[in-house]
């Protein structure tokens, strides 16, 4: 057994991402900032609609992308994670008729704990070992929620539906004297850019942090990071809790700007979608979140668009050609292009 | 903020002329909502090409063929028909954003039979908030039929729980004793078939109902729950499953030797997909309900409307397998969609196409069974309510009693 679990963790499947290389260059944050600020002004409501998914979506892939590109461990259950906090803020909106902003803090706390306690046994598993726990998880997780015990709450197979939060009145009345108005997507749309854009904040300091540094010793070395004083099994459940954490709040937003929960929204195909939108975007690579979350998005729209009997087979095909140009995803593209622009200036 | 503004002035003009435009449309007694075009009629669909319940994608593809005939043949009213239909791989979050995609960028002019009972829970709030039709969605749920609640939405097929009422009024009647166990899909689906009974049942369903199974469809096999349904000696099976399970639950109870009376949901009575792979040997007596006739029972060989059927299959749409139970129903509803649109004649707003959606008058397309008629009106949003119990005997279904109204109102 033991010898298995060398050969596994022998070579490491992330290549090691300097610190520096995790984020963007300031000019290239503001940016992008400043786009995702602006474009909702110009897009009808549906379009706004789908970028709040992209953020949502992005989110969840960050989650991700610091437990795998942080700690070094894998999840294909992230879904279930997703679920927990989706059906949380669902049933605090709908039951408990909680503010839809205070909803997200409960599902990250809710989440965190759930993912903390099961990383406690993940702790025993290593690698494609641990994928498959994870996996176990995200099959499981649809079932739960269907379970009778819990109908009165979840909604059963029918899911909840949820109410959309109203743009406040009080940007309803400054708005009002600039003679301008503010459609619920538009809001939601500002609310969730807030909080996203908040959560990277905290993600990229953390992982510039003491616990991120050791996030990455794990990740590199275990036996090394334990010889250097880290607490290997605290901050590899650590890990997952802050990643589950993050998952939940994305579910929770996710499940406001869709409006409904229903266990078949949440199954393991979720899971696999945003594992792939973190290597599409680069693992370890946090900016490179929203580009695999616009991957998983629009990439399916756009294979149906070519044929739409083999939408599923042109999507393997673009995953392909994505995976074999360009194995690190965007972070690999990000990198050419800063290497070509260095290029043209010193000419 | 100038921006903003411009594009709001911009919107006010668009409405005046909107507004002009219907009233000058008006006096040719032609109007339109967005969608709808001298034309043109675009309506969207959504359907699972992707995905767990991928099999029922073939009925949007049906539609599709469907409306291409009718274009070929002039279209309705001279307008064509412009089918958009998307796939949502049957997850709500994705039916809601290509519900938003079609309202919304596409702009058509009502959704037309989305599949599936998560799928359409998860648009109607908004689909009725749009004031958008919804129109003939495809699930069984009973909760379709809620025209004061939601007057933008209606469903087509006969209600899970109207069947399963129907078995229960015919157990209660013919077999006053019975001890009946259940195995049931674990979902939306099963769940609904399983509260008809229930209720049909009514204070006798608790004595009566000896043992409660439900699958996963992710199960390979379903064979031990039917070893505990014969072991908790059951006498009646209803058996509420997909046309899968269905075949190897008939084969599997043959296997046991457990001979009980078989109620097979209408969902898999089917010859060609489940009764013939089961073996007609171990069908005999089953008993279920249908409301459309079934490609593969030899007694509609000279059926007219079954013959228009084939026809349309053999030239406009030779890749179906017209064994596929779905693709008859798909080519129903597009009938039946049909008629709502030539019902409308040039007021082709959406106000309109929901009036005329609940006025079919004992319409009938006619791969429905003979004496079932489709009626709506403003206060009854479920346009198939009738079955008849069949029994299936040598190769073929045998239909007995009369046509059954069991109408359960959502």
């Amino acid at each position: 057994m033991a010898a298995v679990q060398e050969v596994v963790t022998e070579a490491p499947a992330i290549d090691a991402v300097p610190k520096r290389a995790m984020t963007l260059s300031a000019g290239t944050t503001l940016i992008m900032l400043a786009l995702l600020l602006l474009v909702p002004l110009f897009v009808k409501n549906f379009i706004i609609f789908q970028l709040t998914m992209l953020l949502v979506y992005g989110l969840a892939v960050l989650a991700l992308n610091i437990l795998t590109g942080g700690s070094g461990q894998f999840s294909l259950g992230q879904s279930a994670f997703y679920a927990v906090g989706a059906y949380t803020s669902a049933i605090l909106i709908e039951n408990a008729g909680m503010n839809y902003a205070l909803t997200l803090p409960v599902a990250g706390f809710v989440c965190f704990l759930f993912g903390f306690l099961f990383g406690l046994p993940a702790l025993r598993l290593s690698g494609v070992y641990l994928a498959l726990a994870t996996f176990a998880l995200a099959t499981a997780m649809p079932q739960i929620l269907k379970l009778g015990y819990f109908e009165a709450w979840t909604g059963g197979v029918q899911g909840l539906v949820v109410t959309k939060p109203d743009t406040p009145d009080i940007v309803q009345t400054v708005l009002a004297w600039f003679h301008l108005k503010m459609s619920q997507d538009m809001w939601f749309y500002y609310f969730a850019l807030a909080v996203t854009i908040a959560i990277y904040i905290l993600s990229v300091n953390l992982l510039r942090s003491r616990s991120g540094r050791a996030f990455m010793a794990i990740r590199d070395n275990e036996i090394a990071a334990s010889a250097m004083g880290v607490d290997v099994a605290l901050y590899k459940t650590l890990a997952f809790g802050v990643s589950a954490a993050i998952t939940g709040i994305a579910g929770g937003l996710g499940a406001i700007a869709v409006q409904f929960v229903a266990p078949d929204g949440y199954t393991i195909t979720l899971a696999i979608s945003l594992f792939l939108g973190m290597v599409v975007g680069g693992v370890g690579w946090l900016p490179g979140s929203i580009v695999g979350s616009a991957f998983i998005i629009f990439v399916p729209n756009i294979a149906e668009g070519i044929s739409k009997g083999l939408s599923g087979a042109v999507f393997g095909v673009i995953l392909f050609i994505v995976i074999f140009l360009v194995p690190h995803g965007a972070r690999q593209v990000a990198m050419v292009a800063q290497h070509l622009l260095g290029r043209l200036k010193k000419r | 903020m100038t921006v903003l503004l411009s594009r709001i002035a911009t919107a006010s003009v668009a409405v005046v002329a909107l507004l002009a435009g219907s009233t000058s449309g008006a006096l040719a007694q032609k109007k339109y909502d967005t969608g709808a075009t001298d034309t043109e009629i675009k309506i969207g669909n959504i359907m699972p090409y992707s995905g767990p319940a991928s099999a029922y994608g073939i009925i949007g593809k049906t539609e599709a063929a469907y409306f291409k005939m009718i274009n070929d043949a002039g279209g309705i009213n001279g307008r064509k028909i412009n089918f958009i239909s998307y796939d949502d791989g049957y997850s709500p979050p994705k039916t809601v954003e290509q519900a938003r995609k079609l309202v919304e960028s596409d702009e058509v002019l009502f959704i037309f039979n989305s599949l599936g009972t998560p799928p359409n829970t998860a648009i109607q709030k908004y689909m009725n908030a749009k004031k958008v039709p919804q129109l003939f969605v495809a699930t069984g749920a009973t909760k379709w039929n809620d025209p004061k609640d939601f007057p933008w939405t209606m469903g087509w097929q006969p209600s899970y729980q109207s069947e399963t009422r129907i078995y229960a009024k015919y157990i209660l009647k013919e077999k006053p004793n019975a001890k009946i166990g259940v195995l049931y899909q674990n979902d939306d689906y099963g769940k609904d078939y399983l509260k008809g009974l229930k209720d049909g049942l009514g204070s006798k369903a608790a004595s009566m109902i000896v043992a409660e199974e439900s699958y996963e469809t992710t199960e390979p096999t379903i064979d031990n729950h039917l070893v505990r349904l014969k072991a908790a000696g059951a006498d009646v099976f209803i058996d509420i499953t997909t046309p899968k399970f269905a075949a190897q639950a008939i084969k599997k109870a043959a296997e046991l030797e457990w001979k009980p009376l078989h109620f097979l949901n209408n969902v898999s009575a089917n010859v060609g997909a489940v009764l013939k792979p089961a073996g007609f040997e171990n069908s005999q007596g089953i008993i279920s309900a249908a409301y459309v006739k079934d490609v593969t029972d030899p007694q509609w060989a000279n059926d007219p409307g079954m013959k228009e059927f084939l026809a349309f299959l053999a030239k406009d749409f030779p890749e179906a397998n017209k064994l596929d139970g779905s693709v008859i129903v798909g080519y129903g509803f597009a009938q039946t969609m049909v008629q709502v649109l030539k019902q409308c004649g040039d007021d082709l707003t959406r106000a309109n196409i929901m009036k005329q959606a609940a006025n079919l008058k004992d319409f009938r397309t006619e791969v429905l069974l003979p004496g079932i008629k489709i009626n709506t009106s403003p206060t009854n949003f479920a346009p198939i309510t009738q079955l008849q119990l069949e029994e299936f005997k040598g190769e073929r279904w045998v239909r007995f009693g009369d046509v059954i109204s069991a109408q359960v109102s959502g």
